[in-house]
């Protein structure tokens, strides 16, 4: 199997030199956006970014759940972040994008509207979450960050999957207990 | 030994054999505690070769505690070999345990843990009273005596110049020279050298050394414009000393006056001894680049060795030396080689030369033949293969599919093509793997002593025969089979097997016997633990079962269903809880180990007669031959092997209970029907049985299921991928797999499957007498 680095890797390295010779405490975020709000993850949590491309659901999982899509030769779930956050499934199409993120030890798949910047963001200017109505329960949220006039949220990928798993099990347990 | 590489890495390899040699050593013990009346002196043999490679490898690596301890037993076992000690019961007993706590020190030596002294010196000290090396009066202050009496042995060791020489040398001993392993009393400085001889080329006292290596002359005379070409001798040179001990003797005869030189043509040339374990072809290796440029010629020099170490190659017949003559065509000479290699043994041990002789003919027959029949590779690169050539099934099975799509223009000779690539990638995938197989025998080879050492704990006297060891099995089957069957063992020789009083009162032999065979069936493995002990106990399980509930006191259960209840959850009927087993835990869990590997097990009892656990495992967990399915817009995998028939059934077939449940009457048997698309919520799939097709498969806690899909797809082999590596586990899905569209796939679990629709059963139910209590309260 290829790489899972592989069209990142450059930029990743280039990343690297930058950070050593501006401030240590500077990380690059990928930042994408669904509607008109814009997110960051930890770059280098991100493996790979794909187009969408139909995936085959599972059966008796949350709507936000889009199913697996085979990486590779790598089964990988697909989330439906949108759906995720409240604000409706995705209307899926080629020009939408999905990010292949590593969380723990496992590979997951968020799908967005769009890929939009790589962000060098220093650790100090991330800004606390405001307790505000965002369309998202703040927990998963590591800080708010200004970037080009744009609010960016970053999210903290490992909270947002485990809670997912956890969300999922009660999924199941209904289920099988009664939930039709 | 130089220190400058990697010590780590050996010891890796040394602690891996050790492994295998402790294995290979308490199966060898088991044999001996059978035949403790005709003791076959090779087992005796085996035993000692193990411990002994288990020694020479401590010395490499300074473990000493581990050499002091492996340095008694081997001295028992020595005396034991030469018959000057009588084997006894006890001795062999103590020769296990022996082997138990050379275990931990390799285990300790392993971590680099420290290692209490009383660990292994009483052992050491009763092995040697036992064996005769200490009077037995000093057991009073047994624990000193026994560690002088080890400082004493191991200072003694350390003294023998013979044993120095073999330590750490014997390690690799098999990965070199495999001819030699099978040789037990060759233990003279001729083991493995050849290992360190590319780290070590410049060997000074060589006399010891090359005595034993063949000796190859060389003679190299290049032609004039060899160095034209870039080629420098020096460096064939240097190479050659890589090789082995080598000495180079210039010519100058050919060297013209100083001012006729000319730079860039060779004028010398060499006559080099080389002293080594490699083969020809590794000489020639040497000059391969060269050897259209020189004239060389290289022979075996048999003689000259004679003169370094004579006093070793005395016994050796002279005829030997005229059959080895030299001889020009390589292919003849390396053939020839290869017999001389394992040099034959000194008898100084006259005892056991008597029975090497025998031995070492036979090698001398086998050894013509490449020698190394096997190589040890990294798991995780035998995964990696397996992992790859499963993608390369999927990618074949996509190409094909994606030309059929081609419109008519995939001609007669394209598709023959796609068939031939079809069979040989299937093949490939069958080879790969057989990597992975392993004989049974691993897990099996365990079992007499587990057997052993419970029924000398119960006070009982069990036979364990085992049969169909080599039956092979994919590895990681195997892993999983290891407690499951150990319980079910436990579980015979504990419940089954009586006492040999009651035994002889029902009219059986005093001594109980319990099978244990593996063969392949229909592209499965069967385990059968078959005892000859009093069977299951019906009316016990009966009572037992409705005392827990696990049946309604009114049920009537047949004599089979009520056999394997025993596989239910907290059954136990024994009548003692005991720390052998009687948790009542036991079957149900060995219930639930076999069929998460996808296998079926059932019991077959006759009551005073003994029982019979039928165990059906797939050989393999990476693949499986599956039925397509189609259900709605979703594509489903069913393992052929669980799927019994599919039917159409007609209306009249079809029984629609009160509960909403429908039934199917096949040949009159009833058969509850899974709604598929209701238990997954799949919009658009056929929902009257009447109208699609019900597969009937066979689950383990459901029996005879029907699965109810739209229709029948085909049939694939397919690739099994983890869910759960990524994702969490989904009710009713086994694993998922990667179609030839590239599409990923989901395996039906039929018995998750049939738990879903029971429960979803059992809800509806609910609800309906929640309703009736509801309108009865009204």
């Amino acid at each position: 199997m290829s790489s899972p680095y592989n069209y990142l890797m450059p930029q990743h390295a280039q990343g690297r030199d930058v950070q050593q010779d501006n401030d240590d405490d500077t990380r690059q975020y990928i930042s994408f956006t669904i509607g008109k709000e814009e997110y960051g993850v930890d770059i280098m949590a991100v493996r790979e970014i794909k187009a969408w491309t139909d995936t085959t659901h599972l059966p008796n999982t949350p709507d936000f759940m889009r199913g697996v899509l085979n990486l590779r030769g790598v089964v990988v779930p697909i989330f439906d972040l949108r759906c995720r956050f409240g604000m409706g499934l995705t209307e899926a199409t080629k020009m939408h994008v999905v990010i292949i993120m590593q969380v723990g030890h496992r590979l997951v798949g968020m799908l967005v509207d769009a890929v939009s910047d790589i962000l060098s963001i220093a650790d100090n200017i991330i800004q606390e979450m405001p307790k505000m109505d965002l369309n998202i329960d703040d927990e998963y949220l590591t800080g708010l960050v200004t970037v080009n006039e744009k609010l960016v949220a970053l999210l903290n990928t490992e909270l947002l999957f485990n809670q997912q798993s956890i969300e999922d099990g009660v999924m199941l347990g209904q289920a099988a207990t009664g939930g039709k | 030994m130089p220190q400058d590489f990697d010590l780590n890495q050996f010891k890796a390899t040394y602690f891996e054999e050790c492994r295998e040699l402790l294995d290979t050593a308490e199966e060898q013990l088991g044999v001996l505690q059978v035949q403790l009346d005709d003791v076959d002196i090779e087992t005796l043999h085996a035993v000692f070769r193990c411990v002994h490679s288990i020694k020479g490898g401590a010395g490499a690596f300074n473990f000493t505690t581990l050499i002091s301890f492996s340095h008694v037993l081997e001295t028992t076992l020595d005396l034991l070999r030469e018959g000057r000690v009588d084997l006894s019961s006890d001795l062999v007993d103590c020769l296990i345990r022996a082997n138990d706590v050379l275990g931990i020190l390799v285990h300790y030596a392993q971590n680099e843990e420290e290692i209490a002294a009383d660990i292994w010196q009483n052992i050491a000290h009763e092995l040697e009273i036992l064996s005769g090396q200490k009077p037995t009066e000093i057991a009073p202050q047994e624990t000193q005596k026994a560690t002088s009496s080890l400082i004493a042995s191991l200072s003694d060791y350390n003294l023998s110049a013979d044993e120095e020489e073999e330590q750490g040398w014997g390690l690799f001993l098999e990965n070199i020279s495999p001819g030699l392993d099978g040789d037990g009393a060759v233990e003279k400085d001729d083991q493995g050298w050849g290992l360190f001889a590319d780290e070590e080329p410049q060997i000074n006292d060589s006399a010891e050394i090359t005595s034993d290596k063949p000796h190859y002359r060389i003679r190299f005379v290049p032609e004039p414009h060899l160095l034209q070409f870039a080629n420098e001798p020096l460096l064939l040179a240097r190479e050659l000393n890589t090789l082995g001990h080598c000495h180079g003797v210039a010519d100058l005869s050919r060297l013209p006056p100083l001012n006729e030189i000319a730079p860039d043509v060779a004028y010398l040339s060499w006559t080099f001894d080389l002293y080594t374990d490699h083969d020809l072809v590794d000489i020639e290796e040497v000059f391969e680049f060269v050897i259209d440029d020189c004239v060389l010629e290289i022979e075996r020099v048999q003689d000259s060795a004679k003169d370094v170490a004579e006093d070793k190659l005395l016994t050796r017949p002279s005829t030997e030396k005229t059959i080895h003559k030299p001889d020009d065509t390589p292919e003849k000479s390396l053939a020839q080689t290869k017999p001389v290699s394992p040099s034959p043994t000194t008898p100084d041990q006259p005892v056991v030369a008597k029975h090497e002789g025998k031995k070492s003919n036979n090698d001398t027959v086998n050894t013509t033949t490449p020698a190394v029949s096997s190589i040890r590779v990294d798991l995780d690169r035998v995964d990696r293969l397996v992992n790859m050539v499963g993608e390369l099934v999927i990618t074949q099975s996509m190409l094909k599919q994606q030309a059929d799509e081609l419109a008519n223009n995939a001609g007669l000779r394209m598709t023959q093509g796609f068939e031939e690539l079809n069979a040989r990638t299937r093949e490939l995938q069958e080879s790969v793997m057989a990597i992975r197989m392993q004989p049974v025998k691993s897990v099996f080879a365990r079992m007499p002593r587990l057997v052993r050492e419970l029924s000398s704990k119960l006070g009982k006297k069990v036979d364990l025969i085992t049969a169909g060891e080599m039956t092979e099995v994919d590895k990681t089957v195997i892993e999983q089979l290891m407690d499951p069957l150990t319980h079910m063992i436990r579980n015979s020789v504990d419940h089954a097997i009586e006492m040999p009083q009651d035994r002889l009162a029902a009219g059986k032999p005093e001594r109980a016997t319990i099978q244990l065979r593996a063969e392949h069936k229909s592209g499965r493995i069967h385990i059968e633990v078959i005892d000859d002990g009093r069977g299951i106990d019906r009316e016990a399980v009966k009572a037992k079962a409705r005392e827990k509930g696990l049946i309604a006191p009114d049920e009537d259960l047949d004599d089979d269903e009520l056999d394997n209840l025993i596989f239910a959850p907290g059954f136990s009927t024994a009548q003692s809880v005991s720390d052998v087993s009687g948790r009542g835990v036991g079957m149900d869990v060995v219930r639930r180990n076999i069929v998460s590997l996808g296998g079926r097990i059932s019991v077959f009892s006759t009551p005073g007669k003994g029982a019979r656990f039928v165990m059906s495992l797939p050989l393999t967990l990476a693949v499986l031959d599956g039925m397509i399915v189609k259900c709605g817009s979703e594509k489903y995998i069913i393992a052929l092997t669980s799927i019994i028939e599919s039917i159409h059934p007609l209306k009249e077939e079809l029984k629609s209970l009160m509960n909403g449940d429908v039934l199917v009457s096949v040949r009159g048997e009833y058969i509850p029907v899974v709604n598929l698309h209701r238990l997954f919520n799949i919009k658009g799939a056929v929902t009257d049985p009447a109208e699609g097709l019900v597969v009937i498969v066979e689950t383990e806690r459901y029996g005879y299921v029907g699965i109810l899909v739209d229709e029948l797809l085909g049939q694939q082999q397919v690739v099994i991928k983890s869910l759960e590596e990524n994702y969490d586990p989904i009710a009713g899905i086994a694993a998922a797999t990667i179609m030839g569209n590239g599409k990923i796939a989901l395996i039906l679990d039929v018995d998750g499957l049939a738990e879903m629709e029971h429960g979803a059963e059992k809800r509806r139910k609910h609800a309906k007498l929640q309703q009736q209590i509801f309108l009865s309260g009204e």
